[in-house]
């Protein structure tokens, strides 16, 4: 191995494999990776400018001020109003249904593969998490209006209650979807935990479930929050569950039997009729499609930062 | 006093009771989302099978549900699928090459790629429709709502998985493989392609197949940057109008009358199936070229 090293390592004048003349070839072949690689940062660039550069030609028609303070969401009607405020009510409710279902059913599941499955049962159990969690949203938005809303919701609650397009349905289907997400990372973050501490906890007489619950769950805390905010970041940017489930009525009302929009799917629904360039409605993408991403960036800015500050680092 | 006593209590029935209870319940949470899984395929089997046949695959999307079918949009997702993967494969192998075999991690703009690709992958799927929309449809490229630009879009969105799963393949393959090689003589380049891309191709090769079940599924992003909704012609070319099949599925689950939401149904099992097919495609590339150095 020393030798070899050496060998490859040697002045070329000295070496008995013959020169290494500089190929030209090599450079270009490096050129072309590195044009590659800076396609991601192209990328990155690119939605900025395609979110800003819209953002700013809307907020030339609409007050900023309006936009983030208003109540009422009508863009394209005759007397349009432009406070996103429904749209982000919508969001945070559907994201909230979603995280009530997902947050306890995922950690629940997290617990059981780490700490209390058999191996072959965690080999079997974990492939078909990975089948739930490749499933495309349209098909969970198409089980949620013509299955979930009208045979169990409607079914518990009665039709007068929860109307057939409505934000609870959508809400928890979303949970199954980003279940398998807030599972697995967590179930990462579990099996990390060295296990001289579970062996400490057991030679003081610790049940399992004291191990779990009071050793591992705390010493996995970091990942297991980066589990809820990833699974959250995935619930706020999902457009087609409720697109389809939902209603797409921006509203305000706290009632989430009823029909509500999200900033996501008010995005596809305005697309889905075909607005022209340099109409407001088409400018309203653009500044919905900001708020958005922005409010992303900042539920993922805020998970760095808590895994930083709380992490425990193991030997 | 009892601290002198026992130090170690034996594990009260009460303790073990509650250790049983827990144990239970979390048994429920895991299994609640495999019968959820179940619950939803049983659920779009018994509506979509019965409308499952040979007209149903290749006829065009009719208003009338009886003669309705999936061909256009079945066309149209692969015609996507190979765009994407023609625009995937080079690229993120070569990003992840770059990452792996040229990077210096010490220079701050190798970090800044890095970090730059993992943020990539957070960002909501309908942010790249967005995107697609305002540069490959219209904007600078103008390319309208054509295959190119609609591939392009679902390629950009996957372009992440493929470059993590690319850097992960290329780094299991052992240092001494590359010291070998250079040892002979061979440049870095010849290592590369000769040595280590071989070596990595399985795993390269299971990054694009899940890179690739990840967009045939995508519908908010073909929203923004996709087709007419009424599509009753094939793709021919790169610049041809096009629709998808989950776009389609959306289009029929957007209709209020109960045939078309039966269509839907037999639209998402071929959909499924096309998933499933990939995955166990994936998987058995996954065991059967496994390496152990």
């Amino acid at each position: 191995m020393e030798a070899s090293q050496s060998a490859v390592r040697a002045p070329s004048g000295t070496s008995v494999l013959g020169g290494a003349r500089r190929r030209w070839s090599e450079d270009v072949v490096k050129a072309f990776l590195i044009a590659c690689a800076l396609i991601s940062i192209l990328t990155t660039i690119g939605i900025l400018i395609a979110l800003l550069d819209e953002t700013i030609a809307f907020f030339g028609d609409v007050g900023i001020v309006d936009f983030f303070t208003g109540t009422e969401w009508s863009p394209l009607f005759a007397d349009p109003q432009f406070g996103v405020w429904p749209l982000v009510w919508g969001t945070l409710m559907t994201t909230g249904i979603a995280l009530i279902v997902a947050v306890p059913l995922g950690l629940g599941a997290a617990i059981y593969l780490s700490e209390y499955a058999r191996p072959r049962v965690r080999k079997t159990i974990k492939p078909i998490l990975e089948v739930l969690a490749g499933i495309p949203t349209i098909v969970f938005g198409y089980f949620a209006l013509t299955f979930f809303t009208p045979d169990v919701l409607q079914g518990l609650f009665g039709q007068d209650r929860i109307q057939i397009f409505n934000a609870l349905s959508a809400g928890i289907i979303m949970g199954f979807m980003v279940l398998p997400t807030i599972a697995s990372v967590a179930e990462d973050a579990m099996s990390a935990v060295p296990h001289a501490l579970r062996e400490g906890a057991y030679g003081l007489g610790a049940s399992k479930l004291q191990v779990s619950l009071r050793v591992v769950f705390p010493a996995a805390l970091s990942g297991i929050v980066a589990a809820a905010v990833l699974g959250a970041s995935r619930a706020i940017g999902e457009t087609m569950i409720v697109l389809v489930a939902a209603g797409g009525i921006a509203n305000t009302s706290g009632n989430p039997g009823e029909p509500h929009a999200t900033m996501a799917s008010f995005i596809g629904q305005t697309a889905k009729g075909d607005v022209p360039t340099g109409s407001i409605g088409y400018e309203t993408i653009f500044a919905v499609g900001t708020t958005l991403f922005l409010m992303t960036l900042a539920i993922n800015a805020i998970a760095i930062r808590f895994v930083r500050k709380y992490r425990q680092v193991y030997e | 006093m009892s601290a002198h006593g026992a130090v170690i209590p034996p594990a009260s029935p009460r303790e073990r009771v509650k250790d049983r209870g827990f144990r239970g319940l979390i048994m429920v949470c895991t299994v609640a989302g495999i019968g959820m899984l179940g619950v939803l395929l049983y659920d779009v089997a018994a509506d979509g099978f019965g409308e499952l046949s040979w007209d149903f695959l290749t006829s065009f999307p009719s208003a009338f549900p009886d003669k309705a079918g999936i061909e256009s949009p079945l066309m149209g997702t692969l015609w996507l699928m190979a765009v994407c993967a023609g625009f995937i494969v080079p690229v993120g192998v070569a990003t992840a090459i770059y990452l792996e075999e040229y990077a210096d991690r010490d220079r701050w703009w190798n970090r800044f790629i890095e970090v730059n690709i993992q943020n990539l992958a957070a960002v909501p799927s309908i942010v790249y429709g967005i995107l697609g929309l305002a540069f490959l449809v219209r904007g600078p490229l103008e390319l309208g709502r054509v295959v190119l630009a609609g591939g392009l879009t679902l390629g950009l969105l996957v372009l992440p998985v493929v470059i993590i799963a690319s850097r992960e393949a290329i780094r299991a393959v052992p240092p001494s493989i590359r010291e070998g090689s250079m040892a002979l003589g061979a440049t870095q380049w010849q290592t590369i392609r000769k040595q280590v891309l071989p070596a990595a191709i399985p795993g390269i090769a299971t990054g694009v197949i899940l890179a690739l079940s990840r967009a045939i599924g995508e519908t908010a992003p073909l929203i923004l940057v996709g087709a007419a909704s009424f599509v009753a012609f094939n793709p021919e070319s790169l610049d041809s109008a096009y629709t998808a099949l989950p776009l389609q599925i959306f289009e029929w689950i957007s209709r209020p009358q109960d045939e078309f939401k039966l269509l839907a149904a037999a639209g998402i099992l071929v959909l499924l199936a096309l998933l499933l097919s990939m995955n166990a495609v994936a998987i058995w590339l996954r065991n059967r070229y496994e390496q152990k150095w």
